[in-house]
């Protein structure tokens, strides 16, 4: 403790950065399948905040759902409940969200608290009150539109209250485009066509994804998801794009650095 | 005709009430006689009661001559029962009047009392009990003279003898029996006050006094093993202007620290700030609705909390952007799909409805999102009641690549006026299509092609993920 209060004030500093960016002391993150895990050393992480960027604007309710199962897994390994910050203006935009739907992507509806809000910047405060507040295992964060508010102060504020309490803050954006900003992940999510079922029946939920940014890793990555609700938990769909990944990632793997790859022998 | 009132001269001569008038004039010859005016006795007797009324809120006129009291609760405003009872005597004498007056545990056993006089209902005599004349004979044949000769005896054998009426008189009379109404008293609310020598202006003083008067409610919530669930402050100001500030929470809570972060949030979030003016006379803060909280035990040790309570983050938000905008989901009891999930403010009690869970192996039959009310689409099908080729939605064209259906679902009927008739309304096909590109909506056809409607339209309902 002596020592502790001896340092100078940018040493302190220095030092609680380095303690809150070690990302042996955050809970392990969400796994998005082998090949992503790798690439992005051990799975979308807690405590961080991620962006997800629809394609289309009417890709906006897959992005929203992707980012609801990611949460939902992170509400499971954590014990907590999950906050789903939205304008009402959205309701327009892809409706408003649906029980019986949620229960049928196996997300259970009684963890989760839903506040529309009127407009963006009670959307930004409420999400970032609720991530500080550290009682929820995931906040998502949906929002239509370009947002001037959303600059890279505020996420910076975002990505702060995601290492200080824990929680995944995960930003779902519909009808914006991708700009600079403090998230430790920039995804780009597009629907995929869905394996048909026999009869030619629409099948699971598919997610067509491109990371398009990874704070200190490789960028670049592009894969498709399919939920499983079965199982919980997103199956790699070897599709022409994921094929052309595997290779890119085992590359990136080797690339990427020892740490992350020793870390995933041990893990 | 006969004699009904006496005056006291008149009582001394030996003359008694039911005494014809012309035995009485054989007996007195200078007799003075006025006829009885019984409305002038009630309305007499009416304006006594009304007098009376100054020393308890239930008084009632006890014809013929009798006024009586319910004191319950009251004789210590007038220094005592007895000092109340000689005021009564002393402001009714004024009006030369002659009173006798008597407290006792029941009306029955006052009356008796303060007709026969007497401090105790047993020494009365059998006459007490206000019976009938041929009931008094028998008592008194039988060899009983006062009350307390009845008093002690076994009941079967009395009511085998004289009939149920004597015990319940009796009973009464003895106090055995209380026929007062024991009133439901509502524990009173907790209400704290501060009250200032000088008016106070400051945003901080005023959060400050708010935070010790939360502290005292939180005490007497504690007393009473109770939690507050609201919380309203009022702000008299010096003018005369009451600002009113409430706050609710989700769970009953004596908390001081929260319900101060709620009322400040109250206060931040309010569309016109607290306006002091002249600044603020006194503050109230009141606990208007309480429910049951246990006292939890403290650990000696601090345990880590694994489980953090979501409530007050929740409560906060609703203080600022108002309950309705916090939801939960909630189970309808309704095949129809906007009925069968709900929306609700996270405060509203529970549906008691249950999920229904898909099977495993489906692909999700449910769409994520809902449109209410459903948006109407253009659809191209190959036939009138087949599934959909393509549609047009928001100015752009899907051509449809995947589908599933139709899923009919029928109206409710008997939620509509004259349903089970020639009105049933629409019934729904409902098909789950992929577009080209990937997109999975919710498609329904309204109406059964040549059955219920000959031109049906088509409606986008949901979006799928």
């Amino acid at each position: 403790m002596s020592c502790d209060s001896s340092l100078s004030p940018r040493l302190m500093a220095a030092s609680y950065m380095r303690v809150t960016h070690d990302s042996t002391l955050t809970p392990e993150g969400v796994s998005l399948g082998a090949v992503a895990d790798i690439w992005l050393g051990g799975g979308l992480k807690a405590g961080r905040l991620h962006e997800l960027y629809a394609a289309q604007p009417e890709d906006g309710i897959c992005a929203v759902g992707l980012a609801l199962l990611l949460a939902q897994l992170q509400c499971r390994a954590q014990h907590k409940p999950l906050i789903w910050v939205r304008e009402a203006r959205g309701i327009s935009q892809i409706g408003l969200p649906y029980g019986p739907g949620l229960i049928e992507l196996g997300l259970d509806p009684a963890t989760i608290t839903l506040l529309m809000l009127p407009d963006a910047r009670a959307v930004l405060r409420a999400g970032l009150d609720s991530l500080r507040a550290g009682v929820a295992a995931a906040v998502l964060i949906e929002l239509a539109g370009k947002q001037r508010l959303l600059d890279l102060t505020a996420t910076r504020r975002f990505a702060l209250a995601a290492a200080d309490s824990g929680a995944m803050a995960l930003m779902a954006r519909i009808g914006a485009d991708p700009a600079p900003s403090a998230a430790h992940s920039r995804w780009q999510v597009a629907t995929a066509s869905s394996q048909a079922l026999e009869a030619n029946a629409p099948g699971r939920a598919a997610f067509a994804l491109h990371l398009l940014r990874h704070r200190g890793g490789r960028d670049g990555l592009r894969l498709i998801l399919e939920w499983d609700r079965d199982t919980g938990s997103f199956q790699q769909r070897s599709d022409h794009i994921g094929g052309a990944t595997l290779s890119r990632a085992l590359s990136a793997m080797a690339g990427s650095g020892a740490c992350d790859t020793q870390r995933h022998r041990a893990a | 005709m006969r004699i009904t009132a006496l005056s006291p001269r008149g009582a001394q001569l030996g003359l008694e009430p039911g005494l014809t008038l012309a035995d009485a004039r054989g007996r007195v010859r200078d007799l003075v006689a006025v006829p009885h005016d019984r409305r002038s006795d009630v309305a007499l007797l009416h304006q006594l009661a009304r007098a009376c009324i100054r020393y308890t809120p239930s008084v009632a006129p006890d014809p013929p001559q009798g006024v009586m009291l319910d004191i319950t609760g009251c004789a210590h405003l007038h220094g005592g029962e007895a000092r109340m009872q000689r005021a009564i005597i002393i402001q009714i004498e004024k009006q030369e009047l002659t009173t006798h007056a008597a407290i006792a545990d029941t009306p029955d056993a006052a009356r008796a009392l303060a007709r026969f006089g007497g401090n105790e209902v047993r020494t009365l005599p059998v006459a007490a009990l206000e019976m009938e004349e041929e009931m008094q004979q028998a008592l008194r044949r039988a060899g009983f003279r006062s009350i307390g000769d009845l008093a002690d005896l076994p009941r079967a054998p009395l009511v085998a003898r004289f009939g149920r009426g004597l015990v319940d008189l009796l009973d009464r009379l003895l106090a055995r029996q209380d026929p007062h109404i024991v009133p439901h008293r509502p524990d009173e609310r907790i209400t704290v006050e501060r009250r200032f020598a000088e008016p106070i202006g400051r945003t901080e003083d005023v959060v400050d006094v708010i935070e010790a008067l939360t502290e005292d409610a939180a005490a007497k919530l504690g007393e009473r093993g109770q939690g507050g669930r609201a919380f309203a402050v009022r702000l008299h100001r010096s003018d005369g202007h009451i600002a009113r500030l409430t706050v609710e929470t989700g769970a009953p809570t004596r908390d001081p620290a929260l319900v101060v972060r709620l009322l400040r949030e109250r206060i931040d979030s309010l569309a016109d700030p607290l306006d002091p003016g002249f600044g603020y006379d006194s503050i109230e803060l009141i606990v208007p609705y309480a429910e049951a909280l246990q006292e939890a035990q403290e650990a000696l040790q601090p345990e880590h909390q694994t489980r953090a309570d979501i409530g007050p983050l929740l409560d906060r938000l609703a203080v600022r952007y108002g309950a309705e905008h916090v939801l939960r989901f909630a189970a309808g009891d309704s095949h129809i799909p906007e009925r069968s999930g709900v929306l609700r403010s996270r405060s509203s009690p529970p549906t008691g409805a249950a999920w229904l869970h898909p099977e495993p192996g489906e692909p999700p039959l449910r769409p994520l999102t809902l449109f209410d009310p459903p948006q109407r689409v253009e659809v191209l099908a190959a036939v009138p009641d087949g599934p959909p080729k393509r549609f047009r939605w928001r100015g752009k064209d899907y051509l449809i690549t995947h589908e599933e259906g139709p899923e009919r679902i029928a109206p409710e009927w008997w939620r509509r006026y004259d349903g089970h008739g020639s009105n049933p309304g629409l019934s729904r096909d409902y098909y789950r299509v992929e577009a080209e590109a990937g997109h999975r909506f919710w498609l329904f056809r309204h109406g059964l092609y040549g059955r219920e409607t000959t031109n049906p339209d088509w409606y986008i309902h949901g979006l799928f993920a």
